[in-house]
């Protein structure tokens, strides 16, 4: 599976066109078909390595998850990206794919609040139970108080 | 009197099950980690992993302090290993940034980050063998030995850059420091001391049949749950992946170095151990080619960290990842081409390393947990960030 043929299959699977830009292959994709594409990378592309899953706050123009999954193999490099509406932070999960996403899920959770839906444990990783907030979001200051802490 | 012996029934019928708190201040955790254990007996069923103890929110941080600031604190994420989680930082600026590297300073990245290799395996086989019990090795002798030979490595990391734990090495564009003089004979003097006492290390553990009982067949990942959670470095290749950073994307000039990636298939305790027993060998051998190939220039493209020019990072995106002695450490950073990142995020090793407890501890007995903990070699720094 070379990375042009991935193309070629998201193309015809998707209607969407995978970017090639510094040896990773980046997919935009709408949240409906967020597992969707996580199953044919998992089983098509053969992308058995789960690296990472984070994501990034636009702002006004929406929170946008990240996950980068990759065939070691045949070293295919696969970035998924969707943008979820501006007020709107709910995923679909990808925990039944990659079990790695179980841990990376939840520490997304915790700093973003976006909501995965189907994972089975949903609950905040490196913060505590009570904390007030998602810190990554840009409009979390970074002196907010906490007591008894700050 | 009546010498016969009693035995007295406990009306344990082997339905009842115990929650056991292992931590926050377990002393093998060598940080601060809580598992909460339920117990079949003395066999565990499930592990409830609880991290974030040490979690300083360095990906906040990352965004309020510029491209200059931050890479001192990145060493902080993985406090064992400062001089390669500074190297992931600087790479991804340098990735986004598109900033050269003089060739004379990816040498001296590759040797800084390879001694650290040395020196953070020291650490981990160490305590290791001390969580394992005094059967090994003769109660903290490896410890002993180990921290003795770290020391020889954090001296001249001392003589580099004057400091021996968080060193502050690495700037966007090349490295703060060069050599000083007759430093290379010294180094070179640690690393063939260095392989006398790795023979010493092996003759004394695989000789031990205590050793061996408690690491083989212990914890055993399957190359397919290797994967899918995304463990790393020695662990991944200690479950027949052959997947190191240094061949899969080769960064700092690590294409000029004749090194062997050592893989081992059966996935235990055992095999992680093996595979870092060789990277030991395979760091010093770089080691002597860097030496032998350091090429002459400037050590940097940029001016140094003191002087008030900003780094220029245009807006863009980018993810650079390098090997370290735990396996594979990146950083994503987003730019809005301003002084700071808008977003970074640490793709830590010890993180998806330690996923993996969960799913392979159950079925053993307590006393393999600690085993199987210290074969993960987490540091908890870099997994609370």
């Amino acid at each position: 599976m070379t990375a042009a043929d991935a193309s070629t299959r998201i193309r015809e699977r998707f209607g969407v066109e995978a970017v090639m830009a510094d040896g990773v292959l980046s997919v935009v994709l709408p949240r409906e078909r967020w597992q969707e594409f996580g199953r044919v990378a998992r089983e098509e592309l053969g992308c058995a390595y789960f690296n990472w899953l984070s994501a990034v706050d636009w702002k006004d123009q929406g929170l946008e998850v990240l996950c980068r999954v990759e065939n070691l193999d045949a070293r295919l490099v696969v970035m998924m990206r969707t943008r979820l509406v501006a007020g709107e932070a709910r995923c679909p999960t990808l925990t039944h794919l990659w079990r790695g996403a179980d841990w990376m899920e939840r520490e997304c959770y915790d700093m973003f609040g976006i909501v995965f839906e189907g994972h089975p444990d949903l609950r905040r990783i490196l913060l505590s139970e009570g904390w007030e907030g998602h810190p990554l979001r840009k409009d979390y200051a970074v002196d907010t108080p906490f007591t008894p802490y700050r | 009197m009546n010498t016969q012996t009693q035995v007295v029934e406990l009306g344990y019928g082997g339905n009842e099950r115990l929650m056991l708190n292992m931590g926050p201040q377990h002393p093998s955790s060598h940080g601060v980690f809580r598992m909460i254990l339920t117990l079949a007996g003395e066999t565990v069923v499930a592990v409830d992993a609880v991290i974030g103890y040490l979690h300083r929110c360095h990906e906040k941080l990352g965004e309020t302090l510029t491209y200059a600031q931050y890479p001192s604190i990145a060493s902080k994420t993985d406090y064992v290993a400062a001089m390669t989680a500074e190297l992931a930082y600087v790479s991804a600026v340098e990735r986004v940034g598109k900033i050269e590297v003089p060739k004379r300073a990816q040498y001296l990245r590759v040797i800084a980050a390879e001694l650290q290799r040395i020196a953070s395996h020291c650490l981990w086989l160490g305590t290791w063998c001390l969580d394992m019990g005094g059967a090994i090795g003769g109660g903290s002798t490896v410890f002993l030995y180990c921290m003795r030979e770290r020391e020889m490595i954090l001296d001249r990391f001392e003589e580099l850059t004057g400091a021996r734990l968080l060193y502050g090495f690495h700037q966007v564009g090349g490295t703060r420091y060069d050599v000083p003089a007759g430093w290379d004979t010294k180094v070179r003097a640690t690393g063939d001391f260095m392989e006398k006492r790795i023979d010493e290390y092996e003759a004394m553990l695989e000789g031990n049949a205590f050793f061996l009982v408690r690491t083989q067949g212990v914890g055993v990942i399957s190359r397919e749950l290797a994967q899918e959670v995304g463990v790393v470095g020695p662990l991944i290749r200690g479950s027949g992946v052959n997947y190191d950073v240094r061949r899969a994307e080769p960064y700092s000039s690590y294409r000029d170095f004749d090194f062997r990636v050592p893989v081992e298939t059966a996935g235990d305790c055992y095999a992680r151990y093996r595979v870092r027993m060789v990277e030991f060998r395979e760091s010093i051998r770089i080691i002597r080619q860097a030496l032998d190939g350091l090429p002459d220039g400037p050590i940097s493209s940029r001016p140094g960290v003191k002087s008030v020019g900003q780094v220029r990072v245009p807006k863009g995106e980018g993810y650079a990842r390098v090997e370290g002695p735990r396996g594979e450490v990146g950083c994503y950073l987003v730019s809005d081409g301003g002084p700071k990142p808008y977003r970074l995020k640490w793709r830590g090793a010890s993180f998806t390393n330690l996923a993996v407890l969960p799913h392979i501890i159950p079925g053993h007995k307590v006393a393999d947990v600690v085993a199987i903990m210290g074969s993960v070699d987490p540091v908890f720094g870099e997994v609370d960030r």
